[in-house]
């Protein structure tokens, strides 16, 4: 089986749709048979992925690759990037607003949770310019 | 316990009606969808204060089967919509976070992350 490419627009303005594309790639794993811990890990750490783009960066792309054995998760903005990644990555630090609060995130566990369910990270980020996250799932296929 | 029981515990009004035959074991309450998508393993049944789509979101990445509003809190036609097309069953139970976990609690669900 060759590789299923995906490619998203997160938009960036809208609160309550994000987590769209997550859905539709859960949906589509799903439907491949792939392990259901697998896909959940797919899941949350795309859907906290895209979370982070509506909050911090005003939207961006997400490519995504389904093959058998990995699932690989390309997060691209144009936001004002991460000034200090190692304390991004601290359970607990967030710079999101009060009000990202109140809508149940800004708690400071999207990063940590993104590597805690991925088998790979990379954080990608420049301040001013953006951020490229890309993530890996190794999965096992139910052929 | 199924879902159905769960209901009937927290005298609670079904607002989107999935399988309420569903059987659950464990259960997570929280108002911070981070905090449920980082401890939450397995969890069917998610209890919040919080009212907006993401809470639905958040149960269908966990694969999380029923959602349970407290407090009376209203919810947003769009909330109901959303979880009735992922097949989530959604409650809403006058009793307040902290008393609606117990119940279910005492009834016999689990947080399922840790040994209990």
């Amino acid at each position: 089986m060759s590789g299923l490419s995906l490619k998203y627009e997160v938009p960036g303005d809208d609160f309550t749709r994000a987590g769209e594309a997550s859905s539709d790639v859960k949906r589509k794993l799903k439907k491949l048979g792939y392990d259901p811990d697998a896909i959940r890990r797919v899941a949350i750490a795309m859907y906290e992925g895209e979370i982070n783009m509506v909050i911090h960066a005003g939207g961006g792309q997400a490519f995504v690759t389904i093959e058998p054995e990995r699932v690989d998760i390309v997060l691209e903005d144009h936001g004002p990037g991460i000034a200090d990644v190692e304390k991004a990555m601290q359970a607990g630090y967030s710079t999101a607003p009060d009000q990202v609060r109140s809508l149940g995130f800004g708690a400071g566990m999207g990063l940590p949770n993104m590597k805690k369910y991925t088998d790979e990270m990379t954080i990608d980020t420049e301040v001013g310019k953006g951020t490229t996250l890309k993530m890996t799932v190794l999965v096992n296929h139910k052929s | 316990m199924k879902i159905s029981d769960v209901a009937a515990i927290l005298q609670a009004d079904v607002l989107v009606e999935g399988n309420m035959d569903t059987e659950v074991k464990t259960a997570c309450g929280s108002d911070m969808m981070s905090d449920v998508l980082a401890f939450v393993k397995d969890q069917s049944v998610l209890l919040t204060g919080l009212m907006n789509p993401q809470v639905v979101r958040t149960a269908e990445m966990m694969d999380m089967h029923c959602i349970i509003f407290v407090r009376g809190k209203e919810a947003d036609p769009m909330v109901l919509q959303l979880a009735e097309q992922k097949d989530i069953t959604v409650l809403q139970t006058r009793y307040r976070m902290f008393t609606a976990c117990g119940m279910l609690y005492e009834a016999g669900l689990r947080g399922g992350c840790e040994k209990e």
